[in-house]
């Protein structure tokens, strides 16, 4: 198994480990419900360092990042990150992922951990044609996250970097505690904060220096338990549950991220035609009405067929709800529409709502 | 830690004794391994339970996990509270967070489970 620099400090923390896509993870500290209300109402540190990285650089570096990926990298600078895919000529996904532009020839890309070797030979094999080059840095980066109202105010310090003058997908390069590191204004949980990149060979410096001064803020260290449960509160999307190689970027609720005027790119033609001839089922979010938790691969049914499967469910700690989302044919995905869900072996009712099911400051 | 007038099973539910009654709940390490229990389906009153039978079952944000009846009997009673309260099993799983009463069917199935030393032992080898 797979072991990220900050093993033996989660274990020091007295973190629950479980395998996850063969990496060693805490799947909580204090327990998901508490992990989850800090990063809500205060701060939480995250280690995600077994997210892959992918570096691209070489001339023709913004060619190949637009060939391979729906959104425009154009539109980049480099000190702009940017929410994206890859994706398959069907409009599918190969994965989502962060492409961070480093400078006009030199850009990461931040992948599923899951993913990481897929995504690697999947760009890879398509270099062909372009002046570029690709490096699998998954095992060099440690990545970690501090998400929540209080994080920036608990980071700044730190930081030479001034966190409240970058904007949302922002980032910087400076030092916390000597070592490099890149910072953004991104994440995974519905709530302001940072991603921290570095290659430092001592990153629990970091580590523990941001958690002791977190302390007197509520600062809380926040397992994978808890970064699920917020992900989908905020209604973002995770790989292998959400979206894969069968969901087409639009079904996923994406469109925004795809940008038809940029030109050429991998799936183009396949999701223009969808557009234009409509699709026929999309991801919604749902609440369960009656009693009972959804989880991923539950049947779904409406008038009694089976038309999918649960993608993602859990119980929300923020909301005290069950929730979850799925796909559904287009003809019943407006809110309140109503539907039911397998729970072993009998029938709970559910109801198509608003997304995300969680908004900052509401 | 685990009370010595109790059972345990190595599925990790614990059962009282008292005169043909027994309560049953599941155990530190058992609340401890789901983590923050959040749903709790219970048998209705008046179900005859077969030894090792299902009886219901405890979900945490994470997981969902089965329980199972430690002896036969009929279920005679069930904690309502874990309705609304479902965080007892993890506060108090060997008090408060109990889970049902049953009216204890065949007492010779008692031999089958383990006492509290027993069961010390038997979560030090998973521990290992």
């Amino acid at each position: 198994m797979k072991k990220t620099r900050l093993n033996s400090s989660h274990k020091k923390l007295g973190g629950k480990m479980i395998e996850f896509f063969d990496w060693e993870m805490p799947v909580e500290f204090s327990g998901i419900i508490n992990e989850h209300l800090a990063v809500r109402e205060k701060a939480g540190l995250f280690d995600v360092s077994h997210m892959g990285e992918i570096l691209i650089r070489g001339r023709q570096a913004l060619d190949f990042i637009q060939y391979l990926t729906p959104n425009d990298a154009a539109r980049l600078t480099p000190k702009k990150a940017q929410y994206s895919a890859l994706t398959t000529p069907q409009g599918t996904f190969i994965d989502d992922l962060l492409v961070y532009c480093l400078n006009p020839e030199r850009y990461l890309l931040v992948v599923n951990a899951s993913n990481s070797d897929k995504d690697f030979e999947w760009i890879f094999i398509h270099r062909e044609g372009f002046d570029v080059e690709v490096e699998n840095k998954s095992e060099d980066y440690t990545q970690l996250a501090i998400q929540g109202p209080r994080a920036l105010e608990i980071l700044q310090p730190l930081i030479e970097i001034n966190l409240k003058e970058m904007s949302p997908f922002g980032s910087g390069w400076g030092k916390i505690e000597g070592e490099e590191v890149l910072v953004s204004r991104t994440g995974y949980t519905g709530e302001d904060g940072a991603e921290i990149y570095t290659l430092s060979s001592q990153p629990e410096k970091i580590w523990e220096t941001i958690l002791e001064r977190g302390k007197n803020y509520g600062l809380l260290p926040v397992g994978l338990g808890a970064r699920d449960t917020l992900r989908l509160e905020a209604r973002l999307m995770l790989y292998g549950n959400d979206i894969d190689e069968t969901t087409t970027v639009l079904e996923a609720g994406l469109g925004w991220l795809v940008k038809f005027e940029k030109g050429e790119f991998l799936g183009r033609e396949a999701l223009l035609q969808q557009k234009e001839e409509g699709i026929k089922r999309k991801i919604v979010g749902f609440e369960i009405i009656e009693r009972g938790i959804a989880r991923p691969h539950y049947p779904v049914f409406i008038e009694n067929s089976e038309v999918s499967e649960v993608t993602s469910g859990t119980f929300s700690p923020s909301l005290e709800k069950s929730i979850g989302l799925t796909y559904l044919p287009i003809e019943y995905i407006e809110v309140g529409s109503e539907f039911e869900i397998g729970i072993r072996g009998k029938r709970a009712k559910a109801r198509v709502v608003p997304t995300p099911f969680y908004k900052r400051g509401e | 830690m685990y009370p010595d007038d109790f059972y345990y099973t190595k599925d990790h539910e614990w059962i009282q004794v008292k005169e043909d009654k027994a309560t049953v709940g599941i155990t530190d390490f058992a609340q401890k391994q789901l983590g923050d229990v959040v749903y709790v389906e219970m048998p209705k009153v008046g179900t005859q339970l077969e030894f090792h039978q299902s009886i219901g079952v405890i979900e945490s944000v994470k997981a969902v996990s089965d329980i199972y009846s430690p002896v036969s009997g009929e279920v005679i009673e069930v904690n309502t509270d874990l309705n609304d309260s479902p965080e007892l099993v993890n506060q108090d799983p060997h008090g408060k967070g109990w889970f049902i009463r049953l009216k204890i069917g065949d007492e010779t199935e008692f031999e089958k489970l383990m006492s509290a030393d027993d069961y010390e032992k038997f979560l030090e080898g998973i521990e290992e």
